[in-house]
């Protein structure tokens, strides 16, 4: 009776040989007759007014099929709330080419369309616009007197806005004998998935359409055409089987995928439009963050006061927030809090969430806040954050469904050598560099949406699933397969899940490191109601020996149901099926969080990074030579595959502490370095040892399958512990990321 | 004004022929001279396997194996390429057997969405055969124009290194 033969195994990712083979298709991949090529025209102006369009030049290059702007669009939907999404902001939706008005820089202007891209993207160079330039706002610092409250909306619920003040923050705070202040500055970040966003319409005739379409919601893109469109959502079809990285860009749909619909639509015609990296610069992004802290502690390092005020960047037209700093109150327990988040509107596109949204900015600033306090205290940072482990969070006053986040302090550093530390700033040298040692801790949610899944068994005796979920490079497809292979008994070769199809059952966005938790209970409670009716079945077969009972007396074994009392009774799948006339049997469920029961519970995933850094002495360069990084996140069901979450994103931890920004030049409003060579990611040279433990955390409150993801988890600590590590080898503390060489010098 | 019409004469009048043996098989690429190599193989000769990240130069996605070497195809015309011998991700495995490289990959968990990947296997093949890096330093070094977004990089290495030990079989 081995029912967990496949989860918690390593296996590899189900999907690798399409992938490295080169067959595995994206967005822009796929072909159609008589596909017509779309390039997209940017604002070269940040606010303002287009006064003219003169297309006549581009329109006399042979190939040329039309130049659709503001003035000749397809008529769109009226209502502001039919082009919103599962992902929208509060606001007024951004609507590409409804009217004359520039609202930010690289702004989708019009859509070039043409028989080859070639001719396409030249003939864009000679649509010839004419512009009434305004004046304009897109520096956060000098905006910083406009930050106000966010307007609250359907995303507040997944992102609340920090928790009321408690006890008196301002006394305890001024009378405390140990505090520290600090402000810390983030710059803007862009999404960067290595593939560049595309659409591919297929013009399938009346009124419907197939999409191939880079997005990480499947049905969130289908509902937004169809809204748009005025189509109806069983005659839009989006298909994303592969998706080259998303990292939140893809959580809401992009404007490729508008005006490539638009144009199918308006041609009757098969449409591609492919964004060029640059004009992967003009849609959402990581906002600029400026942070101010204040923490207080007693003498023996009990945090006392607990201060965090925010101001982020958002757009004119949508109040993008983040839950930045909401963190602290949930790890410390300081009796006097205050905490406040406001947002501070630019002429800028909306941002949108990007791996870790508001967590990696927010515990960056925490965790270093606490260092310092360590620092002053005189204390080891780890042994100030078991000082300060609290049991249940404190921000709500209720018990964690599971909290592992010791275990993982003391795992990692072990394993890190951390004991070997020495607290003196600029004290250990290696040859002409110096090295230092720096920890942080790092919180997650645990989100779960609703899904839906259709479970079957065919006549073959496979198990056949079906969900409209992305897999985006996470191994969800590997995983799902796991889950359900042990649901039924069977080897990971008898069991097909199909998914990245918006005309599968329900899913949400794959964000906020939520799929595993909500597309595997669903295959869980699906399995389970299949698993009745193959009992059903059975009984009525002649001479069955499983009359009159409960799902709980069989088990499955090797593609057969077994009584649990008599093993070596048993019926195979492909028996019942073949007694069902050889159809089929099958059942579509919806797995939903079970909101009553986990109300009375904060919900959370926990790390520990550990992380030695060396500086050179003369140029201050920094190199992350190894981390150690310890989660706690619940039953983890692909070690291999969860392992790679993990370290890719220590990979952006480094990525955000030391490398990756996006420059504006504010008397342009325009961002400067918006290609691969100026925006710096880590190249593999930038990256040391990178070691992952998971620990041990049984949480059987958290759902049916005791999963909290790992898509996030891994980035959140990571900054801090980079930034207090250099603190550790020069002395340095530096509050704005990514931090530079020249602020070592 | 004189450039554009010459732009204008070349949209207008006939493509270039480019003989091309990819994967061992010979192509004939009609293209206009401004197209490049990585558009040529993908839109083209529909071998998509070769990916597009930035058309700069600047991400390696693109990379093949082109007269043995590997080079970036985005910054490469077709018309440049008459004559040359091409693998891409599509011809490293011989029929069902992956390359070496390939498994590595795949046991190593080298990659998450997979899109980098071809341009980093060409590059690792590329690599051996230069026989330049020997420790896992210089791997590093050299395979470091093939950026992976995921962070997939240990894994990447990893998988080279253990090729390079076991020599391969190229």
């Amino acid at each position: 009776m081995d029912f967990n033969k496949n989860v918690g195994q390593p296996v590899s990712r189900l999907e690798g040989k399409l992938k490295v083979t080169g067959q595995a298709k994206y967005a822009a991949e796929y072909e159609a007759d008589n596909l017509l090529h779309g390039y997209v025209v940017s604002s070269p102006i940040t606010k303002g007014k287009i006064i003219n369009i003169d297309i006549t030049q581009a329109m006399a290059i042979p190939g040329v099929v039309d130049v659709l702007s503001h003035k000749n669009r397809t008529k769109l939907a009226w209502f502001d709330l039919q082009y919103t999404d599962m992902d929208a902001p509060p606001g007024t939706v951004f609507k590409p080419l409804a009217d004359e008005n520039i609202l930010y820089n690289g702004q989708p202007i019009a859509l070039v369309v043409a028989e080859s891209y070639e001719t396409a993207r030249y003939a864009s160079t000679q649509v010839i616009f004419e512009y009434e330039q305004e004046t304009f706002q897109t520096d956060l610092e000098s905006n910083i007197p406009n930050g106000r409250s966010a307007k609250k909306g359907f995303a507040t619920a997944l992102k609340p806005p920090p928790p009321p003040p408690t006890g008196d923050f301002q006394t305890a705070f001024e009378q405390a004998p140990v505090k520290v202040a600090a402000t810390f500055q983030h710059g803007t970040e862009h999404h960067n998935p290595i593939e560049l966003f595309a659409t591919t319409t297929i013009y399938e005739g009346k009124g419907k359409l197939t999409i191939y379409d880079k997005t990480q919601g499947t049905i969130n893109n289908q509902l937004y055409v169809a809204n748009i469109f005025g189509l109806h959502y069983k005659d839009v079809r989006v298909l994303a089987p592969f998706v080259g990285g998303g990292f939140g860009s893809g959580l809401r749909p992009q404007y490729q995928l508008f005006l490539c619909v638009m144009a199918a639509l308006h041609l009757k015609r098969n449409v591609r439009v492919v964004l060029e990296r640059k004009q992967m610069f003009f849609f959402s992004h990581r906002p600029p963050v400026k942070q101010n802290l204040r923490f207080a502690s007693d003498v023996e390092g009990n945090v006392t006061a607990l201060g965090h005020s925010v101001f982020s960047e958002t757009s004119n037209f949508e109040d993008y927030t983040e839950a930045i700093a909401n963190w602290s109150h949930k790890l410390y327990p300081a009796p006097n809090t205050l905490f406040d988040h406001k947002v501070v509107p630019l002429d800028v596109y909306t941002p949108l969430d990007m791996r870790a949204p508001g967590g990696s900015t927010g515990m960056h600033a925490i965790e270093c806040t606490m260092d310092e306090l360590a620092h002053k205290l005189k204390i080891d940072p780890l042994e100030l954050r078991l000082i300060n482990y609290s049991e249940i969070d404190p921000s709500s006053n209720k018990p964690y469904t599971s909290k592992a986040l010791r275990d993982c302090y003391l795992q990692a550093a072990e394993k890190f050598g951390w004991s070997n530390r020495n607290p003196e700033p600029r004290s250990t040298k290696r040859g002409n560099k110096l090295v230092g040692y720096g920890m942080a801790t790092g919180i997650w949610d645990a989100f779960q949406f609703p899904a839906r899944v259709e479970a079957m068994i065919t006549k073959e005796g496979r198990m056949v699933l079906n969900n409209a979920t992305t897999d985006i490079g996470t191994g969800t497809l590997t995983v799902m397969t796991q889950i359900a292979a042990d649901e039924l008994g069977l080897s990971l070769e008898e069991v097909d899940f199909n998914y990245g199809d918006s005309q599968k059952p329900f899913s949400m966005f794959q964000g906020g490191s939520s799929i595993t938790s909500s597309t595997g209970v669903a295959i869980v409670v699906a399995a389970k109601a299949l698993r009745k009716k193959l009992l059903k079945k059975a009984a009525k077969m002649p001479d069955s020996r499983f009359k009159n009972l409960e799902d709980t007396e069989v088990f499955f074994s090797a593609g057969n149901m077994h009584l649990k009392d008599h093993p070596n009774v048993f019926v195979s799948l492909k028996n019942i099926i073949a007694f069902n006339n050889s159809k089929p049997i099958k059942t579509t469920n919806m797995g939903k969080p079970h909101m009553l029961k986990l109300r009375k519970y904060s919900l959370a995933t926990h790390s520990a990074s550990f992380v030695e850094v060396e500086v050179d002495q003369d140029l201050g360069t920094v190199m992350v030579t190894r981390a150690v990084t310890a989660v706690a996140a619940g039953k983890i069901i692909n070690p291999k595959t969860a392992a790679s979450q993990i370290s890719g994103s220590m990979v952006w931890g480094i990525s955000k502490a030391l490398h990756e920004e996006t420059f504006m030049d504010h008397n342009l409003g325009k961002y400067m370095n918006t290609n691969l060579g100026e925006y710096h990611i880590p190249v593999h040279a930038d990256i040391g040892q990178l070691e992952v433990i998971f620990v041990e955390e049984k949480d059987e409150l958290i759902n049916e399958i005791g999963t909290k993801g790992v898509g996030e988890i891994g980035l959140v600590g990571m900054p801090a512990a980079i930034s207090n590590a250099i603190f550790n080898a020069t002395g340095k503390r530096i509050y704005k990321l990514p931090i530079h060489f020249d602020e070592l010098m | 004004m004189r450039s554009e019409t010459q732009n204008l004469n070349h949209l207008k009048q006939g493509d270039c022929t480019v003989n091309l043996t990819v994967n061992g098989e010979q192509k004939i690429l009609q293209v206009q001279p401004w197209v490049s190599l990585l558009d040529g193989l993908r839109d083209h000769l529909n071998l998509t396997g070769t990916k597009k990240g930035c058309d700069h130069g600047q991400c390696g996605a693109c990379t093949i194996i082109c007269d043995d070497k590997r080079i970036l195809s985005c910054l490469t015309l077709a018309v440049m390429k008459n004559g040359s011998e091409i693998t891409t991700v599509e011809g490293i495995a011989h029929g069902d057997d992956l390359h070496p490289i390939q498994q590595a990959f795949i046991d190593h968990d080298a990659f998450q969405c997979g899109y980098c990947t071809p341009g980093q296997l060409c590059s690792a093949i590329g690599l051996i055969k230069e026989g330049k890096a020997q420790t896992r330093e210089e791997v590093k070094e050299l395979m470091s124009g093939n950026l992976c977004r995921c962070g997939a990089n240990v894994g990447i290495i990893d998988a080279i290194m253990e090729v390079k030990a076991g020599g391969g079989h190229e």
